[in-house]
Order: C-alpha cells, then structure tokens, then sequence
C-alpha cells in the first residue's frame, strides 16, 4: 500500500517536474519577446536623462545583452536557489513580495474555498433529496446563473448594496487607511476580508453543488437505497447513512481541483476590493512591467494549481476505499 | 398522449434557442438599431438615473449607457467569436492527431493540455497580453491559448471511442482506408461534439475576454468594451452611480447566460442518447 503510494508519488512528481520546467522556460520566451523594455520599465519617466552608454551598462550588468537561452539558465538556476530576483515596482526581492502577499491571498482564498464547499454541498445535497420540486429547480437555476456570471460584477454588486448602500464595510484595500501597521486590529482585517470572501464563494459554490447533485442522484438510484427505502428508511437519516460517505469525496477532490479557478477568481475579487493579495500584485506587474514579479507569480500560481490537483488526486489513492483496493490487486 | 408531451419539450427547447439567437444577433448588429450619436459626450444630461428615455442611465460625460453597453457586449461577443473559433480549431486537431497518430504522440499532447490546464486562465491570460503588448491581438491570441484544453480533451477520447467501436474495425477488415474511415465514420460523430463543444466554450471566452479588460490589460480604454465600462465604473461608485456597475454586469450576464442556454439546448437536441427528452 505505501509502496503503492510511494510510486504513484514518484512519477507524479516527475510529471510535475517536467510541466514545471516547461512553464519556467515557456514563460520566461514569453516574458523576454514582450514589446516593453525592461530598463524603460524599471528607470521609468527618467528615461530620457539616461544615455546610451549608461544603458548599455545597465543591459550587461543584468545580462540582458546575453543570448536568451543564457539568460535562461542563470535565472534558473537563480530560482532552483530560491531566488527570483528583485522586483522592480516594490524594489524588494520577489520572493518576499510574493510571501507577504500570499499571507492576505490565502486567507481570503481559504475562507472562501471552506464557505463555498459546506454552502455548495448542502446546495447539492438538498437539490438531489428534492429532486424535481421547486427548491431543486430553483437551486439549479441559480447555480447555472452563477456559472455564467462575472466575479467582478458580483464584488461590485457587493460594493453597491453593503458598502455604498448600507455603508457597513469599507469601501476596499486590506487595512484601514491612515493607520498604523501594528494598530490594525484583528477586526480591522475581518472587516475587510468580509466583501471579498462573500463574493468569492458566492460564485464557487456553482460547481460543487451541480457536482454533488448529479453524484447523490446517481446513488439514490442504486440498488442498496432501493433496498434501504424497503426497510423504512428515509430522508435525513437515509441520506446520512448511505448517501454522505459516497458524494462527500469527490465533492471535497473537485474543490481541490478547483484551485485554478479559485486563484483566477481571488484575482478578480482583490482587483475590485483593492486588496493586497497575490491577484493585486499580478495584474500591477503585468501593467507596469515588472518581469521578475510576473514570473514569480506565474511560477507560484502553478505550483498552487499542482498542490490541488496533488492532493485531490492523494486523497483518492489514500481514502477511497474501492480506489486503494483497486490498486492492491 | 404521451407522444404529444415529449415533442411539446423538443419544441420548446428549439424555441428558446430561436428566440436567444435572434436577441444575440441583435445584440451583435447592435449598431444598425441604436443610436450611435448617444454615446458621444452630453454635458447636459450628466449622471442620470435610469429613466425611460435613458435605460441604463448615463455616466458622468452625459454618455448613454443603454448605447454603450450595447456596443461593448457586441464587441465583447465579435473577441470572444473569434477566440472560440481558434481554441475549437485547435482543440479538433490536437484531439484527432492524440486520438490517432499513436501512443507517443498520444502522451505528448496529453502532456501539452497539462501543460495548459496548470497555470489559472487568468494569469495565463495576463501573461500572454504582457507578452504581446496588450490590446485587441494579447486578448484573442490569449483567449485561443487558453481556452483549447478541456474540448481537446473531450475530441480525443470521441475519436478514440469510435475507432474501437465494431462498426468501424468492421469496415477496416473490408479494406477502407484510414481517409475514408475519418470521413464516413468518425467525422459525423465528431460535428455534434465539436458544435457543442464550440457553443460552450464561447460564453467562458467572453467572461474571460471581459475579466481581462477589467483588469486593464485587455482591449484599449477608448474602446466601448463592457470590461472598460465596469473598470470605469468602479471611480463612481462610491458617489452612488450604481447604474453604471450594475445594467451593464447585468446584460453581459444575460448574453453569457443565453450563449450557455443555446449551448445546452444544442446538446440535447442533437444528442442521439438524449433523445427521449
């Protein structure tokens, strides 16, 4: 069994290993054929009092005037130390930019994963013990909607009515402005988490519950609740102990492997908050041509999305009784 | 009786596709019907509410916003047209070549959607319109980019399902070729998939298409795009122009949710084991 897990841990991890080293190298081609001149990008409206010569300097002291190829393998060789560079708008190395904003990213995205797996499970379970009623049709109805809706839109929505509106939250950024680093309160923070992680879940809640509504309607249908519904069995108690334990693990994989879009979306949500997280920082370094901190990020948001994918595929090897079993024979 | 009632659902999804369609391809030839000079800058009718004559409101240079979402969701869906039709190009080859050129070649495009399902769209998309230079070309090339894996995915394993299937080892034993075999066997079952696949794919290559113009890194600001719309919207808000954020969210809504319910209804019109609905 271990050895089992043990092999199947080993060739994932040159799969990994592989994408990994592709994505480095795809981006980094990307990155270096991009129109925007990197000195420009990092000197900025003092441009024109650079000359030539100083440019040129500026150029082999990077190591810009080497083949691309070269360039290559000294950053890669850089990043396999951990170190990404230095980043040009924060003029701090990237990998502490990267760590302090994945401290607020990972909150929020946590918070959000938690609340919209428990409210899109319960969604699905109730969608599927009621199938065909008005509350399956309407809980359907909603999660199509919300399939097809703008995260952005949403946090706007979600601007308007409670900060705007009701005036109960603050309008956006992390942490009160004004104040204090080491004053900001713990309720401070919530506060301002709160609009975020709202609309974060709102949206992810869609695929979990479609999910588990097909799931849990595919068991009903089986022989052994047939044979349950014989005995007596029903509603709340009938689903309890026979429809929980098969449709709560592939709810729980599914939203481990959703960790793209749940990083996809955390970037829309920090956009319209203005809240300090991993997003933010991408889409400023995108704009303003901070090549080291875009592939940072790009890096980082991969190995994100691997961890996912990692552990939704473990949790099947390690905890799914008929998959272990499967693998033993 | 019985009869009657399936054939009323069958008629009712086709009507429901006709009539989204028509109201997309008004959306689309909006510019014939709506009048353009609405969009220019009024000073006079600043910051109005929504009102019968001003649906949507108007925004602080007196702009119809009725008009310009119109325009914008039009442009929206001409981006994500194309953007769909490349990743569905892109999807039918690598998904046939995986599905027939043999095991190696199998591994590496399997390898290759792996490659791309790994890094989240956004920031894929991010990536790609910084590595362009922003603008129309970064949107779509990005779009296309992104958008391929999933439908790739679906392609290969049809292809690979129907090449098992008897009826086609049968026709290779009577000596067809593997050209004729492609045609008269496994390309009629792949239409319905890739048409499917296409309409469903169209509506995510629209959000996308507006989620990164809203981060700025998309279309231009002196486009009418519906991402521009709302990233500009976001100044206002906070003074209570609500109408600029909320019609505009809305109607792209609407079109993505229309797209995705033609989408749907295409599949279960055409799918042959959905048929008894």
């Amino acid at each position: 069994m271990a050895l089992k897990i043990g092999r199947f841990l080993f060739f994932k991890a040159i799969r990994i290993a592989t994408l990994l080293v592709a994505i480095c190298l795809i981006s980094f081609l990307l990155v270096k054929n991009s129109p925007i001149d990197p000195i420009q990008a990092y000197i900025g409206a003092d441009m024109l009092k650079v000359s030539p010569e100083q440019r040129a300097q500026i150029e082999a002291y990077w190591g810009l005037d080497q083949p691309v190829m070269t360039q290559f393998f000294s950053w890669g060789s850089a990043v396999l130390q951990g170190d990404l560079g230095t980043s040009m708008i924060y003029r701090r190395p990237v990998i502490d930019v990267i760590g302090e904003r994945f401290v607020n990213s990972i909150v929020l995205m946590v918070a959000a994963w938690i609340l919209s797996g428990i409210i899109g499970f319960t969604l699905g379970v109730i969608a599927a013990m009621k199938r065909n009623t008005w509350i399956d049709r309407m809980i359907q109805w909603y999660c199509y909607t919300l399939a097809s809706t703008p995260t952005f839109w949403v946090g706007l929505l979600m601007v308007i009515v409670f900060a705007v509106w009701l005036g109960w939250f603050p309008v956006g950024l992390g942490v009160p402005v004004g104040v204090l680093a080491e004053d900001v309160t713990i309720l401070d923070r919530l506060q301002h988490l709160f609009l975020p992680v709202i609309t974060l879940s709102i949206v992810g809640v869609a695929g979990v519950a479609l999910h588990t509504r097909q799931k849990l309607i595919d068991v009903l249908s089986s022989d052994y609740i047939l044979f349950a519904k014989a005995r007596g069995e029903r509603g709340f108690l009938l689903f309890w102990r026979h429809g929980l334990r098969n449709i709560l693990l592939p709810a729980i994989t599914l939203q481990f492997a959703a960790f793209s879009e749940l990083f996809g979306g955390a970037v829309l949500a920090e956009q319209v908050f203005s809240y300090p997280g991993l997003g933010q920082a991408t889409v400023e370094a995108g704009l303003r041509g901070d090549v080291p901190l875009l592939l940072g990020l790009v890096i980082f948001s991969t190995f994100f999305v691997f961890t996912g994918n990692l552990l939704a595929d473990l949790i099947y090897q390690v905890v799914d009784p008929r998959t272990r079993e499967g693998r033993v024979k | 009786m019985k009869m009657n009632l399936l054939s009323n659902r069958r008629q009712k999804t086709l009507w429901m596709m006709v009539i989204g369609t028509i109201v997309l391809l008004a959306i689309i030839f909006s510019k014939v019907w709506v009048d353009t000079d609405k969009i220019l800058t009024n000073l006079n009718t600043r910051n109005v509410a929504p009102t019968w004559d001003y649906l949507f409101g108007t925004d602080w240079l007196g702009r119809d916003m009725f008009t310009r979402t119109m325009m914008g969701l039009s442009l929206s869906i001409r981006v994500g047209l194309i953007g769909a039709i490349g990743s569905t190009v892109i999807a039918l080859t690598l998904g046939m070549v995986a599905a027939t050129m043999g095991k190696t070649v199998d591994r590496v495009i399997s390898w290759l959607i792996d490659l791309f399902l790994s890094v989240p769209h956004l920031v894929a998309l991010i990536l790609i319109s910084f590595t362009v230079g922003g603008g129309f070309k970064g949107v779509v090339i990005g779009l296309i980019a992104t958008h391929w894996p999933s439908l790739a995915r679906v392609i290969r394993a049809e292809v690979m399902q129907v090449r098992s299937a008897e009826y086609v080892q049968m026709s290779r034993r009577l000596g067809k070729s593997n050209g004729w075999i492609a045609v008269h066997h496994i390309f009629p079952h792949l239409v319905p998939q890739v048409i499917i696949g296409f309409m469903l794919l169209f509506p995510h290559a629209i959000l996308h298409e507006a989620a990164i113009t809203f981060l700025g890194l998309g279309l231009s600001p002196h486009e009418p795009a519906i991402g521009i719309i709302l990233s500009e919207s976001m100044k206002y808000l906070s003074s209570g122009l609500w109408w600029l954020a909320f019609f505009p969210g809305l109607a792209l809504l609407i079109v993505v949710r229309l797209f995705d319910k033609i989408g749907e209804s295409l599949k279960v019109l055409i799918d042959p084991t959905k048929a008894h609905l």
